[in-house]
């Protein structure tokens, strides 16, 4: 893992001091630093509670218990998976096991050369044409092994 | 003459295309030199026909789809810039069945406007709540709310009316109206059309809710998870603001209020009101012991009006039309209309918004066409995941807040996942036990522990381990969760499980002879 730099530093205050004056800002905060980041290092806790005037424990509390926040660097880009009844339905668990199967790790690992995170998620909104995925930002439906396979060489796996 | 074309910009419809549909048709349109403006509208919620092209002609619309990319040059050789007749073509959208039975009152604009211009919001019938409750007094505000019988939609069906009394009665300077759009129910997505399709509905029930409680300030708590629809509402903010219709003088009047969105973090939990609060207030997401009430000390400790997003985008209609308007609609304590959500495995998935007083059946066979695959459908699950498995016998259930709790269902927040004959019912028993043990704030040992116990007595039930004692282990260990929880987590995960194994037992393993 790279060291957390000066500049690494410097770039939590900011984005912690520009929303330290609205009302509960922590987890604004937090996404500030996973957008700019990818992630939550654990050297940016102490900073965070620093400038926001709260004890390390509670920075680290509300970072474990969500989780969308990660505390390790992830993949260039999360492959995530829903795992809810809808997507159940319609064979979800099938393309569950084809997802790990194609990356070649199971949920919340990431491949060997950095390229993906694979992440489970409970429902993305999509129920209707079940079963669903986000890659990156991007949802899509309907979503066979086969069609799967197709997304990733789109992104260039 | 510029034609104007119609293709959705909901998460659903991307989901299948429609972004790249729309790059088609624009480029198809330059080369063949046709003036085309592309409207992103919403989705209708005929998912089945996503990504569905619609384009106006002489003041009528026309439905196309789905529409994959390489439709594109055909449905302009089949002249659909005019209506031509193509065998992706159905006709006037508005009276395609699936839409034309509904009664959309919530939903009356998602999919017809621009989600970004409040112009078109306008020209719709948009503000005309707002504009009534300006003029009213803030009791008379309530008063219509409550006459109206509107029921919180969110799930729990507490009635609005009084909840914003609650928040009116108190003597205190700074209140909050804070909107729950952390919707993590498996098989919904109504907050998610509304916030894409009509955030204007939202942002206008809010200010509504403000005035009417004497709250400034509005919180969205919004879920990572929907990247479109935080896109949809932060534009959608903006323009409102920029038209004066939020801020520090609404429309003039010298009234104020403005909106924030706080996005959430994949936290199933935080749809619980009080945990949503804790949520909003920075903290990890642990549920709080009521009383006190969030309607007397809610976010920062301050009363505070929590409602859903369609709880909140239905006051503009009720305002607009009146508490009577809208009380006529439905059956029994169950006043106005639900948005349904049909999922899963079904022909034609997709919102349906009707009066209380519908049955399953008829949404699952007339509207949904039965299941995807074609095989018998064996159950479904109504609520989302905390609710109760339905088996075929009680399909004839009308859509009605107590003839659910009759049957130990509920409605939640409308959705329904339907299930062919394939599942394993006591596979879906362990996962609703699974979820809850990874959604679970920790806060409550029996939600915590009975979780994590749950998964194991069902799976050694299956094995057929020790069979009888484990059933009534399970049995006692569901009790505990449902009396002992501190919250609906723990407290209704028994729902589904107990509902897999009164209706499905033959699913649990086998039975001694």
């Amino acid at each position: 893992m790279t060291a957390f730099s000066a500049a690494d530093v410097s770039l939590v205050e900011r984005i912690a001091a520009d929303l330290a004056h609205k009302p509960g800002p922590l987890l604004e905060v937090l996404h500030g630093v996973q957008h700019a980041l990818g992630y939550v290092p654990a050297d940016a806790v102490p900073v965070i509670a620093r400038v926001l005037n709260l004890s390390r424990a509670e920075v680290h509390g509300v970072v474990t218990f969500y989780h969308h926040f990660r505390s390790t660097k992830p993949g260039r880009t999360i492959v995530q998976v829903c795992r809810a009844e809808a997507c159940q339905s319609m064979n979800g668990a099938a393309l569950e096991a084809h997802a790990k199967a194609r990356l070649g790790v199971d949920y919340h690992g990431t491949t060997a050369d950095g390229r993906y995170s694979l992440e489970p998620v409970y429902c993305l909104g999509n129920c209707a044409l079940a079963p669903s995925v986000m890659i990156g930002d991007d949802i899509h439906g309907r979503v066979t092994p086969a069609r799967f396979d197709a997304l990733l060489e789109g992104e260039g796996a | 003459m510029t034609v104007t074309v119609y293709v959705p910009k909901d998460s659903s419809a991307l989901s299948l295309g429609a972004e790249a549909v729309a790059r088609a048709i624009e480029r198809e349109a330059a080369t063949r030199g046709e003036a085309v403006r592309l409207v992103r509208n919403g989705s209708r919620g005929l998912y089945f026909l996503e990504p569905m092209v619609e384009v106006m002609v002489a003041g009528e619309r026309y439905a196309y789809g789905p529409v994959d990319v390489t439709d594109v040059p055909g449905l302009f050789d089949a002249g659909f810039l005019k209506g031509g007749s193509h065998p992706l073509g159905h006709g006037r959208t508005e009276a395609i069945p699936y839409l034309a039975r509904q009664q959309r009152l919530t939903f009356a604009r998602v999919g017809i406007t621009d989600p970004a211009s409040v112009a078109d919001y306008l020209l719709h019938g948009g503000y005309v709540g707002l504009k009534n409750a300006l003029a009213m007094a803030p009791s008379d505000i309530v008063k219509t709310v409550t006459d109206s019988g509107l029921r919180g939609r969110g799930g729990a069906a507490f009635p609005t009316g009084i909840k914003w009394k609650t928040v009116l009665d108190q003597p205190v300077e700074q209140k909050y109206v804070c909107c729950n759009a952390d919707e993590g129910d498996s098989g919904t997505f109504s907050d998610r059309m509304i916030m894409e399709g009509d955030p204007f509905a939202l942002i206008e029930g809010m200010t509504i809710a403000g005035l009417a409680v004497g709250a400034t300030m509005g919180y969205i708590y919004a879920r990572a998870e929907y990247p479109h629809a935080c896109r949809a509402l932060a534009t959608a903010i903006d323009a409102a603001r920029n038209a004066n219709f939020l801020g520090d003088n609404i429309q003039g009047t010298g009234r104020r209020f403005d909106i924030e969105v706080r996005l959430g973090a994949g936290a199933y939990i935080c749809g619980e009101e009080t945990s949503m609060l804790e949520s909003l207030e920075g903290k990890r997401g642990e549920v709080r012991a009521k009383p006190p009430l969030p309607a007397i000390e809610g976010l920062f400790g301050k009363p505070t009006v929590v409602n859903n997003v369609i709880s909140l985008a239905t006051v503009p209609v009720i305002l607009a039309k009146g508490g009577e308007y809208y009380r006529d609609f439905g059956v029994g304590r169950s006043r106005g209309t639900l948005p349904l959500q049909l999922t899963g495995n079904l022909k034609r998935g997709g919102l349906v918004e009707l009066a209380f007083g519908c049955s399953l059946r008829e949404l699952l066979y007339d509207y949904a066409g039965g299941s995807a695959t074609g095989r018998p459908l064996k159950a479904i699950q109504v609520g989302g995941p905390l609710g109760a498995y339905l088996p075929e016998s009680q399909f004839d259930t009308v859509v009605d807040y107590e003839a659910l709790a009759a049957i130990g269902a509920l409605l939640g927040h409308g959705g329904i996942v339907a299930f062919d004959d394939t599942v394993d019912m006591a596979h879906m028993a362990r996962y609703a036990m699974e979820f809850c043990a990874t959604e679970s704030c920790g806060k409550c040992t029996p939600c915590r522990i009975g979780s994590t116990r749950g998964q194991d007595v069902i799976a050694d039930i299956k094995a057929g381990h020790r069979r009888d004692e484990n059933l009534t282990l399970l049995n006692e260990l569901l009790d505990t969760m449902q009396y002992g929880s501190l919250c609906g987590l723990g407290g209704m995960t028994p729902y589904p499980v107990r509902s897999a194994l009164k209706h499905f037992p033959a699913d649990f393993g086998p039975q001694r002879a």
